[in-house]
């Protein structure tokens, strides 16, 4: 029998946050289960990057709990460990680093060992260069793979992204709106992509856009003013009362 | 990214440069000690040692190219390190004077004897001893660097905030440096130096061999900035110095990062003050003055940051001017000139000389390429200006 | 001769002077006989003179101390009937009338004293003193004898107890008593016991230094007494000297707060940390020098510097040095908050975006002030004076407390409050905290965050010009004054926190106070030390100081 206090991947419990007043979460609590894909929706300033923050560490949660794979309190680990656990996540606004390679950002987002001192003599192993090309392959940007980031189009820098997720090779990946600025053709890419990854990880997306959700087809949760509203599939969701009220219109 | 860092670090560019500076490390002894003094060709000995001097300010830069440049540490306390170093060397020195001080005392250096003080103080055993003076150059500096930088990067002290706590830092040790009890000379420092390892610190071998030592050092520091820079710890802290978050967020321990690159370059510093003070002949408090830690960076903006070549001739070119200027009629005129360098540099040159080089050489090859491949330059977006 | 030697002669001279008073006239002695008195010192004999002495100053009258001391000094002068003395500044005055005679007597000559007559006279004046007719005198005196302890001054010491109405003359009447008691050998226990009590409510360093030197041989009781009250003192000594260190710790916080606060403001609302805000500061100083000069020299002269070439133009009016603060105060802000400007809009504005390229600008541009400062002005300190309501200073318990470091923390206060009142209650006040805290959404509300910007940095340069009026009064004015406080400034910014003016008080205050409480322990410079040491400490805690802003958009 081990400690674990839950068999979710992800277990957050009556978690509030406030800044200055303004409960940014209130008693929010969520679970995702082990290789589950979860979409978050919710109109602006639900609380869905402060949620993504606080799982991540940028953010301490006033009260409330958080546990990672049942056994880790990530309320007390620092982004650094928290990454290092095995939690990748994927900014609103692409955060490349533009200064380097699609390839170096890659290198740098790879699983290894990130202690200082051995990364001063490290040298890229054939696993390493094929991994990185497989990532290459699957994020669709081999033809660029020496071109400097910064200098990529909005959509091919989320990809990027994507794929420096992938190459941390996390247990949970948390993907924060994907498909913003991207084209119809590029948005069913992506959700090609998302599915594909959730085959072998736990995914969280936190979308928008409506076509994209209901092409993922997976359970969808609602939050709004700092709390979940509603969940469940997403004809369930977008036929609630009160999330048609406060985010869906009509 | 599959050969050696060294191998990696050792491009065109970098292998022209080490020939250059080795070259001048060999002919300028050479062409001093072979030569008579008649000879026009021949340096002259305060020439070597003023150049000795600029060599040292050179690798000064240097160490704060690499956190400046490429981490994005601005660190306005690193004349501190220097200092240190150049302290430790000149207790060295000053313990092989010896009888041949003002007061003859065998052990007790005059100032000492001065203070009345009966014996030598706990924290100056050893320094008779070369070995331990080394050690201490690289250790005390370096010391300092790894307690100051554990606390500050780890409470993510960053920015301008961090750059105020190391002038409040150097500052600090000013005014401790200054007090004429503190054991270190007081306000007139350590000076009057006989000997260097047996050798006469005046002679003229002694200098000329003091300054090809200097420049190799140079070559050295310069060699290990570079496989730094060229490895994937370079990349991290390029990626540290521009998305500190991101990075974090990649698993990264930024702080350790931080932290190594800080203490290494402050160890650089160290070695630098201590190659300084045997070539000027003295090391007092006023080398700890804040103004001199921020001279320094200017040094290092002026040659072009994030491009360690330009840290080297930004030191000697900046140096330069301010020895043309101090020593003639324009001497008052200099503070003038220097900061006219400080606005005018951070205005119009941020690359600074070398970075403005590499700029327009690149954007020369650009155009050309353009011109070759008319649908690939469409394609491409501007390369982004490289961030604070 | 000093008052300790004066009352040992009151000692016996005392016994006769007392016989002499009260045997006297008690009401007060009419002019007659003060007159009858003069007359022995024509008599040219030393007996005479003697007599005349005790008499005089018997006499009760107003001239007898004068006419005294005129013969201690040899300006006591006698012809056949009358006497006359000069006195200081050499004005002929008859002795009598203490006016100038009718008539200039042209075979005056001086009253001859020998040594005996000289201790007379020192018991005459030591006499007239505690009986003098000023209370600040009597005072004078009793603390001489309370220094002293000298066992034959008791009795004109209960003597002029018993007269004595003024309460503040009485209790240093009361302590002389008890000093000379507990020196008597033979005093009883229960008096001594009394006196040790007297002495211990008095509370200070003579109090303590006469408890710790009593004579040996005391009872048990008595030096337990003793012990006790002595122990009671070193308290409120050190209660005082606390105090006092509060004190200079409040002045030199107030003198931190103003030349902070500029920075403070320009750090929050602009992100810029201005390396050249000593300077303005340095400005504002000068600035006061020149407004004295012009004050001086009734005229307003200017010259290029190494040439002959400007002008001078004479004032046609005459002002005070105490006029020059009001006038400075004013013309520094503008001065300093013109530069400010001048600075913002021709180098700050080019580096928007990037703290640690300004950082490095200005420190050029301090470098260039400084130098131009010197050139102009040279390199020496300037001669700043204080205002006549600037001088001097009161006691305060037991605390002393100069007027001018008084004078700067209300004027540090008022700049204070007035600055609090700019940004909450005026429109500038309102959009320079929109700006500090989200400078996009100002922005993009309409707010012109390129005139904020300007102005803000006038404003911040213009308090640091006031602030150099402040520390034009209590510091060195020379091209260097800047660099004495920017270090200051930058760590009460960092300490304090930013976007908030409570934030840069607290520190300000707080970094003075302990600067001046660790300076006893380690001595000033181990004191700096020790404060920069914990700063940087305390920002491990607290990374962006005590009030910091929070939120999102201050992420950024």
């Amino acid at each position: 029998m081990d400690e674990r206090t839950t068999s979710a991947l992800l277990y957050l419990d009556a978690v509030t946050v406030s800044f200055d007043g303004f409960r940014a979460l209130n008693d929010l609590s969520l679970l995702v289960q082990p290789g589950e894909m979860r979409a978050i929706i919710g109109p602006n300033g639900a609380g869905k990057t402060t949620m993504m923050d606080v799982i991540t560490g940028k953010t301490r949660p006033d009260t409330g709990d958080v546990y990672f794979d049942g056994k880790y309190d990530l309320t007390t680990l620092d982004e650094t460990q928290i990454a290092e656990l095995g939690i990748g996540r994927k900014f609103q606004k692409p955060t490349v680093f533009d200064m380097h390679t699609v390839e170096d950002n890659l290198r740098l987002a790879l699983k290894g060992d990130r202690q200082a001192r051995k990364t001063l003599v490290w040298r890229e192993t054939p696993a390493e260069q094929a991994r990185i090309n497989e990532i290459l392959g699957t994020i669709r940007l081999g033809s660029v793979r020496a071109r400097v980031a910064g200098s990529l189009s909005h959509g091919q820098k989320q990809w990027l992204e994507i794929g420096m997720l992938l190459a941390q090779d996390p247990k949970l990946l948390l993907v924060d709106e994907p498909v913003a600025g991207m084209t119809d053709v590029e948005t069913h890419q992506t959700a090609e992509l998302l599915k594909q990854i959730n085959q072998h990880k736990t995914v969280v997306v936190v979308e928008h856009d409506m076509t994209f959700v209901r092409e993922l087809g997976v359970k969808v949760t609602c939050l709004h003013e700092g709390s979940v509203l509603a969940e469940g599939t997403i004809d369930q969701v977008s036929q609630n009362d009160r999330v048609v009220e406060v985010y869906l219109g009509r | 990214m599959t050969s050696s860092p060294l191998i990696r670090a050792l491009d065109r560019g970098a292998v022209g440069f080490v020939l250059v500076l080795a070259a001048i490390g060999v002919l300028v002894p050479l062409l001093n000690l072979m030569l008579p003094p008649t000879s026009a060709w021949q340096v002259p000995t305060y020439l070597v040692a003023l150049w000795g001097k600029y060599t040292c300010y050179a690798i000064l830069a240097l160490s704060i190219d690499l956190i400046w440049g490429y981490c994005g540490i601005l660190s306005l306390g690193h004349g501190a390190f220097f200092a240190l170093g150049g302290y430790a060397m000149g207790m060295y020195l000053m313990r092989q004077i010896g009888t041949r001080g003002v007061y003859a005392n065998p052990i007790l250096p005059d100032f000492m004897v001065f203070l009345n003080w009966p014996e030598l103080p706990v924290y100056w055993y050893g320094f008779n001893h070369f070995a331990y003076a080394a050690l201490m150059v690289v250790l005390v500096p370096g010391l300092l660097a790894f307690v100051f930088g554990w606390f500050a990067f780890r409470s993510r002290v960053t920015g301008v905030y961090l750059s105020i706590i190391t002038q409040a830092m150097t500052f600090a040790l000013t005014l401790a440096f200054f007090r004429n009890n503190f054991g270190f000379g007081g306000n007139n420092g350590l000076t009057d130096f006989k000997d260097i390892l047996g050798f006469n610190v005046q002679a003229q071998s002694t200098r000329a061999a003091l300054f090809a030592i200097s420049v190799l050092a140079l070559i050295i520091a310069f060699l290990i900035c570079r496989t730094i820079v060229a490895s994937k710890l370079g990349m991290v802290l390029v990626s540290i110095r521009d998305a500190g978050a991101r990075t974090r967020f990649l698993g990264y321990r930024v702080e350790n990062y931080k932290l190594l690159v800080f203490t290494l370059s402050a160890c650089m510093a160290g070695v630098a003050g201590a190659l300084y003070v045997p070539q000027v002949g003295i090391i007092n408090p006023s080398e700890f003055a804040p103004g001199n830690s921020i001279e320094a960076v200017i040094w290092v903006a002026v040659g072009g940051r994030g491009t360690l070549i330009g840290a080297v001739i930004g030191a000697i070119a900046v140096n330069y001017g301010k020895t043309t200027f101090t020593s003639g009629t324009l001497a008052p005129y200099w503070l003038f000139v220097l900061g006219s360098l400080f606005v005018l540099v951070t205005l119009l040159l941020p690359r600074g000389i070398v970075g403005t080089w590499h700029h327009l050489w690149q954007k020369l090859r650009e155009r050309r390429t353009a011109a070759a491949n008319p649908q690939v330059a469409a394609q491409a977006e501007p390369t982004p200006k490289p961030a604070e | 001769m000093s008052s300790y030697e004066r009352i040992i002669a009151v000692v016996f001279a005392l016994g006769l002077l007392l016989a002499s008073a009260l045997a006297a006239n008690a009401q007060g002695a009419n002019a007659q006989s003060y007159e009858a008195a003069l007359a022995g010192f024509t008599k040219d004999s030393f007996n005479d003179t003697d007599d005349a002495i005790n008499a005089v100053a018997a006499s009760g009258s107003p001239l007898a101390l004068q006419v005294i001391e005129a013969l201690q000094d040899g300006r006591l002068l006698f012809t056949a009937d009358k006497v006359f003395f000069t006195d200081q500044s050499g004005t002929l005055l008859d002795a009598a009338s203490g006016k100038p005679p009718a008539t200039a007597p042209t075979d005056a000559q001086p009253v001859r004293v020998n040594n005996r007559l000289r201790r007379t006279i020192e018991a005459a004046l030591g006499a007239l003193t505690l009986m003098s007719p000023d209370p600040a005198k009597r005072v004078e005196a009793a603390q001489a004898v309370f220094k002293s302890h000298e066992a034959s001054a008791l009795a004109t010491l209960e003597a002029a107890l018993a007269k004595e109405s003024d309460g503040r003359v009485k209790r240093a009447l009361s302590e002389a008593h008890a000093a000379v008691i507990l020196f008597q050998d033979d005093a009883k226990e229960e008096d001594k016991l009394a006196a040790v009590t007297v002495v211990r409510d008095r509370a200070d360093q003579d109090a303590r230094g006469l408890l710790a030197g009593l004579p040996s041989g005391q009872s048990p009781a008595v030096q337990k007494a003793a012990a006790d009250a002595i122990a009671s003192i070193d308290n409120r000594l050190a209660m005082w000297s606390g105090v006092q260190n509060a004190w200079y710790g409040l002045s030199l916080g107030s003198v931190l707060l103003l030349a902070a606060i500029g920075l403070a403001i320009t750090f929050g609302v602009m992100g810029v940390i201005n390396m050249a805000h000593g300077e303005m500061v340095m400005l504002g100083a000068y600035t006061t020098f020149v407004v004295q000069e012009v004050i001086r020299q009734k005229a307003i002269s200017l010259f290029i510097p190494f040439t002959d070439i400007g002008f001078r133009i004479p004032l046609p009016f005459d002002l005070s040095i105490d006029w020059s603060l009001p006038i400075a105060v004013p013309l520094a802000f503008l001065v300093s908050g013109f530069i400010g400007i001048l600075i913002e809009r021709g180098i700050i504005r080019f580096l928007y975006g990037r703290p640690l390229e300004t950082l490095l600008a200005t420190w050029g541009l301090s470098l260039i002030l400084q130098q131009a400062v010197r050139t102009q002005f040279g390199p020496t300190n300037k001669d700043v004076s204080n205002p006549s309501w600037m001088s001097g200073a009161f006691e305060l318990g037991g605390i002393t407390i100069t007027y001018n470091r008084l004078w700067i923390i209300v004027f540090t206060l008022a700049v204070f409050v007035a600055l609090l009142g700019l940004l909450r209650f005026t429109r500038l006040g309102l959009e320079m905290r929109a700006v500090t805290q989200n400078r996009q959404m100002a922005a993009a509300m309409g707010i012109r965050t390129a005139r904020i910007d300007a102005l803000t940095f006038g404003l911040g340069s213009g308090i640091a010009g006031i602030a150099g009026v402040a520390l034009s009064q209590i510091d060195n004015v020379s091209p260097n004054l800047g660099q004495g406080y920017i270090i200051d400034s930058f760590l009460v910014v960092v300490f304090g926190g930013v976007g908030n003016l409570w934030g840069t008080l607290v520190g300000a205050f707080s970094l003075g106070i302990a600067n001046k409480f660790l300076e006893p322990y380690a001595g000033a410079v181990l004191g700096k030390i020790a404060i920069l040491v914990l700063i940087i400490l305390f920002i491990q805690k607290r990374p962006r100081g005590l009030f910091a802003l929070k939120g999102r958009a201050v992420e950024a």
